[in-house]
């Protein structure tokens, strides 16, 4: 048990780090997030045409010099629209993976570390919230409080707070056991402070990787949203709701869904690249198996 | 050396629910120790040495059943509610765990963890917390403590870290330090400093100490008072000397012969034949007559044998006293 905690305790973050730097998948999940970063905060400066020029002269042209993606069937610029909805996408993401981190960790927390009745009464409720199809239940949420992209965060939000809940309360459930736990106890530390100070902090691994793959998870949950109406309101551009405006076109202008789907596409990917890199270096009996294979091959 | 105890135990019985029904682990224990003292707590792993000392101070597991009564200093600590006990516990009460690996946060700087009783209890800021950890890292024969404060676990040995636990324990200035089994995962010569440095503590701090160990070669060298505990109770009580000169108990005696003989040359280790009962299935008279070699009569399988003093301080839970030279017993 030593071996492995003083193992990753030498800099985690630090060796995750430059084990990532030489993962090439890794490092093209990495550029392609801070190009989409770049885009998302800057998107509207950057795009060459204005995300709601309708002009019924040039619509439905493919792809171009001038529309690198095509224009759609108002004559709006493709790429333009694409670019200005990759914030929403990012807005998305980040908040409702935030509301997921927050209330989940939070749960699982109390759950894993109390026991008991407290224990079985929030994670019942989370597998009842598990038990439910990640979309009927989003679907459900922004059925009762009304479609747009505050009622999308927050619904996505609560659709993958049990996942963060269950991953918390499995790494709160062995680090309570340790004996620095119990020294802490010892010393008269509160409840709270042992939860913030001593518990916390050893399970942040995990949480890592279950947040930069639940992004791309609820980025993917928005373009569905999206794509249902649920999401983003027209005319402002969202990439799932771009896809269901171009299936009309599907045969005649391919472009239309083509570009917003490989938008979407990316994203997850990259995100995906990055989650399970980061598991790979941050999960101790991963780390094992990456050196042992370092060191042989 | 005041004659008030600093924790004094008494009739203390913790029972454990487990799925195959009630596990008594302690059964009517009676210690105490003063200020400046040292109290060993000697035994088998699983007669309840540590389990008393937890149950004592507010420790126990949650499914354990504590009676008795527990005076820490002048309170009824027993009778105070939770988060009075846990406040007055990290005040008063220090506590080295056996690990020293396991027992510090691989992610906090040790100055942090060192401060952290401080900053709960005597309301010190981080910046006079920090400077407090210096000094106890010195204290503690940590050296240029002043860089280490801010070193991780993971960059010291075990002996260093078990220094650092050490540390920890003495923030507040305890009047108790709990020390379980603080030496059994050190090499040897890291052992004999950690006594060194407990024991020179003591003298320097005047705090008092429960060792809970069953390296009896570390109580010969540290201990004012024994108690000897077999199957949750105690049968044999003394003054160091008293009890591993002249044992009267015949556990004591089979103990202190099972020691190994650094200079007897290579032969078998004595052992005591048998095994300590299950504490889910004791035996209604004396726990250890199925492995007793003197045990001679009905009574020790069907009667708790009494504790009878052999001498003023010096008590045994058993129906054949040995003879106080130490040879030979009483009656067999």
């Amino acid at each position: 048990m030593s071996a492995p905690t003083a193992h990753r305790s030498e800099g985690q973050l630090r060796r995750a780090l430059s084990a990532l730097r030489h993962d090439p998948l890794a490092l093209t999940g990495t550029a392609v997030l801070v190009l989409l970063v770049v885009v998302g905060v800057a998107g509207p400066w950057l795009a060459p045409a204005g995300i709601n020029d309708v002009d019924v002269d040039r619509m439905l042209q493919p792809p171009s010099w001038a529309h690198p993606f095509g224009t759609d069937e108002l004559g709006r610029d493709v790429l333009s629209r694409v670019m200005v909805a990759a914030r929403v996408s990012l807005q998305v993401g980040a908040v409702s993976v935030g509301i997921a981190l927050l209330a989940g960790v939070t749960l699982g927390l109390f759950a894993g570390y109390y026991r008991g009745w407290l224990d079985n009464l929030l994670m019942r409720c989370m597998d009842v919230l598990f038990a439910f199809p990640v979309l009927l239940l989003a679907v459900a949420i922004v059925a009762v409080l009304g479609p747009g992209l505050l009622t999308a965060m927050i619904a996505i939000g609560v659709v993958y707070t049990p996942i963060f809940a269950r991953v918390t309360r499995a790494g709160v459930l062995s680090v309570r056991e340790q004996v620095f736990v119990r020294a802490a106890v010892s010393i008269g530390a509160s409840d709270l402070r042992i939860m913030r100070r001593h518990v916390l902090p050893n399970i942040a691994a995990p949480l890592i990787v279950q947040t930069s793959l639940s992004l791309a998870f609820a980025i993917l949950s928005e373009a569905a949203l999206s794509f249902l109406g649920l999401g983003v309101q027209p005319p402002a551009p969202a990439w799932g709701r771009m896809l269901y405006d171009g299936r009309g076109f599907v045969t005649d202008a391919w472009w239309l869904g083509v570009f917003p789907g490989a938008a979407i596409f990316l994203t997850v990917l990259a995100f995906n690249l990055v989650g399970d890199a980061l598991r790979d270096v941050l999960d101790p009996r991963q780390l094992t198996v990456n050196e042992a294979r370092r060191s042989t091959g | 050396m005041s004659d008030a105890a600093v924790l004094a135990v008494s009739d203390l019985t913790v029972t454990i629910g487990t799925r195959r029904g009630p596990a008594r682990a302690v059964a009517g224990v009676d210690w105490s120790v003063r200020a400046g003292e040292t109290l060993a707590l000697v035994g088998e792993s699983g007669s309840g040495k540590s389990m008393s000392v937890l149950a004592a101070t507010g420790l126990a597991p949650r499914a354990a059943r504590v009676t008795g009564s527990v005076r820490l200093l002048d309170a009824d600590f027993t009778a105070l509610p939770a988060d009075r006990r846990r406040r007055m516990r990290g005040r008063h009460v220090g506590f080295v765990f056996q690990d020293p690996m396991t027992s510090l946060n691989p992610v906090l700087t040790v100055g942090r963890q060192v401060a952290e009783a401080g900053e709960e209890h005597l309301g010190l800021t981080r910046r006079a917390s920090r400077a407090r950890a210096v000094e106890l890292l010195d204290l503690v024969g940590i050296p240029s403590a002043a860089q280490r404060v801010d070193a991780y676990p993971h960059q010291f040995s075990g002996g260093m870290r078990q220094r650092v636990v050490i540390a920890m324990a003495l923030a507040c200035e305890p009047d108790l330090l709990i020390a379980d089994e603080p030496t059994t995962a050190l090499d040897v010569t890291t052992q004999a400093q950690i006594v060194e440095l407990v024991a020179d503590l003591q003298r320097r701090l005047g705090t008092a100490v429960v060792w809970i160990t069953h390296d009896l070669g570390v109580v010969a060298g540290i201990a004012d008072t024994v108690a000897v505990m077999y199957a949750g109770r105690i049968v044999e009580q003394g003054p160091v000397d008293a009890v591993f000169g002249r044992p009267g108990h015949p556990y004591t005696s089979a103990l202190l012969a099972a020691r190994p003989d650094p200079g007897g040359g290579g032969g078998d280790l004595v052992t005591i034949a048998g095994a300590p009962p299950s504490p889910l299935a004791l035996p209604a008279g004396c726990a250890f007559w199925p492995r007793c070699p003197v045990r001679s009569d009905a009574r020790c399988e069907h009667e708790l044998p009494p504790l009878v003093g052999v001498s003023p301080a010096h008590h045994v839970r058993t129906f054949y006293p040995q003879r106080t030279d130490g040879e030979g017993h009483e009656a067999s």
